[in-house]
């Protein structure tokens, strides 16, 4: 007697959250129709978050790379596009996937480096190479040194004649960036490039002994993760219009920020990024008049939820309701063959 | 009076139940033997007696108190020493260094570097080597050493013969008269049955987790013994 | 000769350096925890010193004599309420709760001192020297840091190998678990290791408050090069991590050198490159 198996990763809720999803996702992309500029300037500012952020979780979450040093890939992203709009003369929407390639054309080097470190001195290696990048751009002279530069007027023509138009595309290119970077995560886990993972993440002892090479692995997870951050950079700037080593390879902006919202939201799963993107926007529309205050609160904040609920609000909600917006596990169901 | 009272002791690792209400006596003095097969329960019942497993209170009860679920640093403050299994010196230090380290408790008594060495003299030779540079039957002495310099009332050896030649292991069991003799209480956990019958007032041996008999080695016979260690 | 100048002044940087490493080195060889506020624990004792010398008007060094038991007892405190909390198997706890308290230390301190840039005035001390043949001359400050930092690391060479506290910290190094069979409460000397540690930091901050400008953003930067003494003189070793030190220092003063821009790149680059050729460093403890 045979039993019947069927290995399934879709639950119900998420196939009633695939269609909420595409209507919401229909919604986000009219929003140059019915958004204010002001509101489209803060939404270029969460999809470029949320995309580091699905990226971070990638690296500390799945892969066990802890990287303190992403900042390297978005500053380089970022003057990829300024190398690009005004000594290449390239278009600067362009230029955005070319910032992801230059990003991850520097990452194979970094990571020669950076993967002879283990763990936690990983962490502090990558660090040091996003100093050494930031330190090497400010001796440039021709990229401003130190100071920096601004995106010329005419290169900025170049995405569109008018400012309706221009905040348009950089809105739809941080809107995809976002769900790219959310659907490459998702795409990922359900391979078996996914599958090795996960198994990396709960012991890497067992991978390796069922055969899961984790050094190629990681590699790959860190070589595509420096492409989108590299990608978002690029687009940051686009939006800012002037760049600085300060600005480019900022570790709070690009990294610290980046981990708390990760941690807040939950490490080691998809819907982490996103329900930590949303509680670090509203947490700062409250508390970014007081500066200093609002790091303090937002460090502490995080420090508290990795010690007290280290699955993070995302994964509090998920044990507690069952729900799982993302599935990447798959569920073996077993129906015993009805007898004749 | 029990040195140590252990009843209805149940212990698990995660959803792993590995001992169901074991009932065991050691008497001030006295040398117990437990043996059993691999996977019996028996270092699982001697993680649980020194803390690093969680166990019931009422459960341990040594000197007429519950300890069960101490951490493991209060109960040897107690005078409860382990000698663990696989010696697990600790190689950053020498020998003299890791029978010091035995001594931390802070119990004094008849034991100290000098008695120590006095029963085992080779470990006298050797006091400045790294402690994992020395022969598996000398390793195991240092991890006797070390127990012993915490001046236990009771003190617990897991499978202090595993690994090592019978000419080895001859020596390590001569060193059990010695230790009685100071009045420390000694429970040996085994898996050779000859020798645990031989050092033992009375035997426990051990099955999947439950005491399949227990008795004096002069009454017991080999049938009874065989068919509790291996259940057949 | 100005060469020769930049490494004889290197080799007194590299004392500073070295303080910076000895502590993280330290708490690494005990509990295995890579804590990425060290630098900004650094940076809070200087500015400890600030507070003590503009409230007691004492002298910058006489500080130490407060900052430095203040800074124990933080760590004893820190590493009981909250770091012994975060060890166990998995990495990812350690690392974001000290970053975690990295960017809340910088930022109290911010709240509390502003980002103006200060340094401790010690007199005399700061612009006192040795002149030496060929117009080389050494400051009696640097070189007071130097010879310190080579006192502190023989101090605790001898704390690790001749005491009974430096035995139960290699003890508990090698195997916590064990070492509680032994009656040691490991919470407890964990706790100890990191109020040395912190007690060297505040050494270090002191001294560094002393010979620098400083603000209460550089923490980071402080971590970094603690970082890469450690690396580059080998995990595990306290005089490899003073080599560590010392070449970074002289890596860093021969690039100021070339180029006054590029002294932090230069001792960044000396670090990947021993990385690139060394990975385990110069003076790696071959037992471990």
């Amino acid at each position: 007697m045979a039993n019947r198996f069927t290995v399934v990763t879709a639950t119900r809720t998420s196939r009633a959250g695939g269609v909420v999803l595409l209507v919401l996702l229909a919604g986000l992309a009219a929003g140059p129709w019915w958004l204010g500029r002001g509101d489209m300037r803060l939404a270029v500012e969460i999809g470029s978050m949320l995309a580091l952020a699905q990226m971070w979780n990638l690296l500390a979450g799945y892969a066990g790379l802890v990287s303190v040093g992403q900042q390297a890939f978005l500053g380089l992203g970022g003057y990829a596009l300024f190398v690009g709009g005004i000594f290449l003369g390239l278009n600067p929407l362009v230029c955005i996937p070319l910032a992801g390639l230059a990003a991850a054309l520097f990452a194979i080097p970094t990571a020669a480096l950076v993967f002879r470190l283990r763990a936690a001195y990983f962490a502090i290696g990558t660090w040091v190479v996003a100093e050494v990048y930031m330190l090497s751009f400010a001796q440039v002279s021709a990229l401003g040194g130190g100071s920096g530069m601004s995106l010329p007027a005419d290169v900025v023509r170049g995405i569109a004649e008018d400012a309706g138009g221009r905040d348009a595309l950089i809105y739809w290119c941080a809107l995809a960036l976002a769900v790219g970077a959310t659907g490459l995560v998702y795409g990922l886990l359900r391979t078996r490039h996914g599958l090795a993972l996960t198994a990396i993440r709960d012991s890497e002892p067992a991978a390796e002994s069922v055969g899961i090479d984790n050094a190629r692995t990681r590699w790959l997870v860190y070589i595509a993760a420096a492409f989108v951050t590299g990608m978002v950079g690029a687009l940051v700037f686009l939006s800012k219009l002037r760049i600085s080593p300060d600005a480019a390879f900022s570790v709070v902006d690009w990294t610290a920020y980046v981990i708390f919202i990760v941690v807040i939201g939950g490490v080691g799963r998809i819907e982490g990024p996103i329900v930590g993107t949303i509680v670090f926007f509203v947490l700062r529309a409250f508390l970014a008049d007081l500066g200093a205050i609002y790091l303090i609160v937002l460090g502490l904040l995080a420090v508290a939820v990795m010690l007290a609920a280290p699955q993070g609000l995302w994964g509090l909600v998920a044990e507690r309701a069952g729900v799982e917006l993302f599935p990447v596990r798959r569920r073996l169901i077993v129906e015993k063959e009805q007898q004749a | 009076m029990s040195l140590l009272a252990v009843r209805g002791l149940t212990a698990r690792y995660g959803d792993f139940q590995a001992l169901f209400g074991i009932d065991l006596d050691i008497a001030a003095g006295e040398t117990v033997a437990i043996i059993g097969a691999n996977g019996a329960g028996k270092s699982t019942f001697l993680k649980a007696v020194t803390g690093q497993l969680a166990a019931a209170p009422d459960a341990v009860v040594y000197d007429g108190r519950p300890i069960g679920g101490e951490a493991p640093h209060h109960i040897v403050r107690r005078g409860i020493a382990l000698v663990p299994e696989g010696r697990q010196l600790f190689p950053s230090l020498t020998v003299e260094e890791n029978l010091l380290m035995g001594a931390c408790v802070g119990r004094t008594g008849h034991w100290t570097l000098q008695t120590v060495y006095e029963l085992f003299p080779v470990l006298r030779e050797r006091r400045s080597a790294p402690g994992t540079a020395l022969s598996g039957g000398q390793q195991q002495m240092v991890a006797i050493g070390r127990a012993l310099m915490a001046n236990p009332r009771l003190l617990l050896c897991d499978e202090i013969s595993l690994g090592l030649a019978p000419i080895v292991i001859r020596d390590i069991y001569a060193a059990v008269p010695a230790i009685r003799a100071g009045g420390t209480a000694v429970l040996v956990v085994e898996q050779d049955i000859r020798q645990a019958m031989a050092v033992a007032d009375r035997v426990y041996c051990f099955q999947e987790g439950h005491v399949s008999l227990s008795g004096r080695p002069a009454d017991l016979t080999l049938d009874q013994i065989t068919q509790a260690y291996f259940g057949m | 000769m100005e060469w020769v100048n930049a490494v004889v002044q290197g080799v007194m940087l590299g004392g500073l350096f070295a303080l910076f490493a000895t502590g993280l080195s330290l708490i690494f060889g005990v509990m295995r925890l890579v804590n990425l506020a060290h630098g900004d624990l650094i940076v809070l004792a200087a500015f400890l010193g600030v507070a003590v010398v503009e409230g007691l008007g004492l002298h910058p060094l006489v500080t130490l004599v407060i900052v430095v038991p203040a800074m124990a007892l933080l760590g004893y405190g820190l590493q009981r309420g909250l770091l012994n909390l975060t060890l166990g198997g998995d990495i990812l706890p350690p690392l974001l709760v000290t970053f975690g308290l990295s960017i809340v230390i910088q930022n109290v301190l911010l709240e509390t001192f502003s980002a103006d840039t200060r340094r401790l005035q010690a007199g005399a001390l700061e612009t006192a020297s040795i002149e030496l043949a060929g117009g080389i001359s050494i400051g009696w400050l640097p070189l007071i840091v130097l010879l310190l930092a080579v006192a502190v690391i023989g101090g605790l060479q001898l704390v690790f190998y001749r005491t009974k506290i430096g035995r139960i910290f290699r003890a508990t190094s090698d195997n916590p678990a064990v070492a509680r069979l032994m009656g040691v409460n490991h919470r407890h000397v964990f706790a100890l290791a990191m109020a040395l540690a912190l007690a060297v930091c505040a050494v270090a901050g002191i001294l560094m408050a002393i010979r620098t400008n400083f603000t209460p953003t550089i923490g980071p930067a402080r971590l970094l090069f603690a970082f890469e003494a450690v690396i580059i003189g080998g995990l595990g070793s306290l005089w490899g991590t003073l080599a560590g030190g010392i070449i970074l220092g002289v890596a860093q003063a021969i690039g100021a050198q070339i180029h006054p821009g590029v002294q932090i790149l230069a001792g960044h680059i000396a670090f990947l490159a021993v990385l690139a050729v060394r990975p385990q460093g110069l003076f790696p403890r071959l037992r471990d």
